[in-house]
């Protein structure tokens, strides 16, 4: 029977991932990946705690935390599809025009 | 062993697997096809945690919706391998800034998760009996307790629509 900690060490393993992918990877679109990879990873914490709490909390913060992922999905593909116009490039390094 | 912890366990295992699969392909349409794999497994994870709702939710709304979103992005730009020199993820520590910070950043967020781990020994015990895991409870808690949330989530998916469009949208004047 797995507890808590079980749950929450699983979490913080994906979160990690999540995080190496936003820092190692130059490909703004499997970046955007790895942010949704940490969103799921704190989704799970939070239907962990609420099982363990005995409430229905964790479940509906889970069903805010998955409509503002939708949110930035749509607005962050829309943001790359218009860089892509620009720079036919997917590499963030490309953009540098707001570099001092 | 019980069956509950073997399925957490393949389940975990899968995720996981998954997951870094997901940020080690150069091929982008590969990591988001791993990606779905990853939330189907976590969806069996929620289904073991006794939220229906939310694993339901996790594989109509992410894998259905919001993946295949990114999986029209990545056919419409049609640009799929990523445009780096061989040696740059085996050397990150030796390229010059923000790589390397990021680098840096990544051995000390790997190094707190060991750190971390070594100390999770503390046994929290079974989950108590009884979850609240109807549908009826989640809906009735979104439209009393969490009615004015809900409505603003409403207007944060409309805000998001129009700037998707208007984002994405060629240039009238150009």
């Amino acid at each position: 029977m797995p507890s808590l900690s079980d749950y929450l060490v699983l979490s913080a393993i994906l979160f990690a991932i999540g995080t190496a992918g936003v820092l190692i990877r130059r490909n703004i679109i499997t970046i955007l990946l790895s942010v949704e990879i940490m969103l799921n990873a704190v989704n799970l914490s939070f239907v962990a705690f609420g099982r363990a709490l005995g409430t229905a909390d964790g479940q509906i913060i889970v069903f805010f935390v998955m409509t503002v992922a939708a949110a930035e999905a749509a607005v962050g593909l829309a943001i790359v599809i218009g860089l892509f116009r620009h720079r036919e490039s997917l590499n963030p390094s490309t953009f540098t025009s707001l570099k001092w | 062993m019980g069956s509950e912890a073997i399925a957490f366990y393949l389940f975990g295992a899968v995720a996981v697997i998954a997951s870094l699969l997901v940020i080690s392909q150069r091929n982008p349409i590969y990591s988001v096809l791993l990606l779905i794999a990853s939330f189907g497994a976590l969806s069996g994870l929620y289904v073991l945690l006794e939220a229906p709702f939310v694993a339901v939710t996790q594989i109509i709304v992410y894998a259905g919706a919001i993946m295949v979103l990114f999986l029209f992005v990545v056919m419409l730009l049609n640009a799929p391998h990523e445009e780096t020199e061989r040696d740059e993820r085996l050397h990150a520590f030796k390229k010059p800034g923000p790589v390397r910070f990021g680098a840096v950043l990544a051995a000390a967020l790997a190094t707190e998760l060991a750190w971390a781990l070594t100390r999770a020994g503390g046994e929290t015990g079974a989950f108590p009996g009884a979850a609240v895991s109807s549908v009826r409870a989640i809906g009735k808690a979104l439209f009393t307790e969490y009615a004015f949330p809900f409505e603003v989530t409403s207007i944060l998916i409309l805000v998001a629509m129009v700037g998707a469009v208007v984002l994405a949208k060629r240039d009238a004047r150009g």
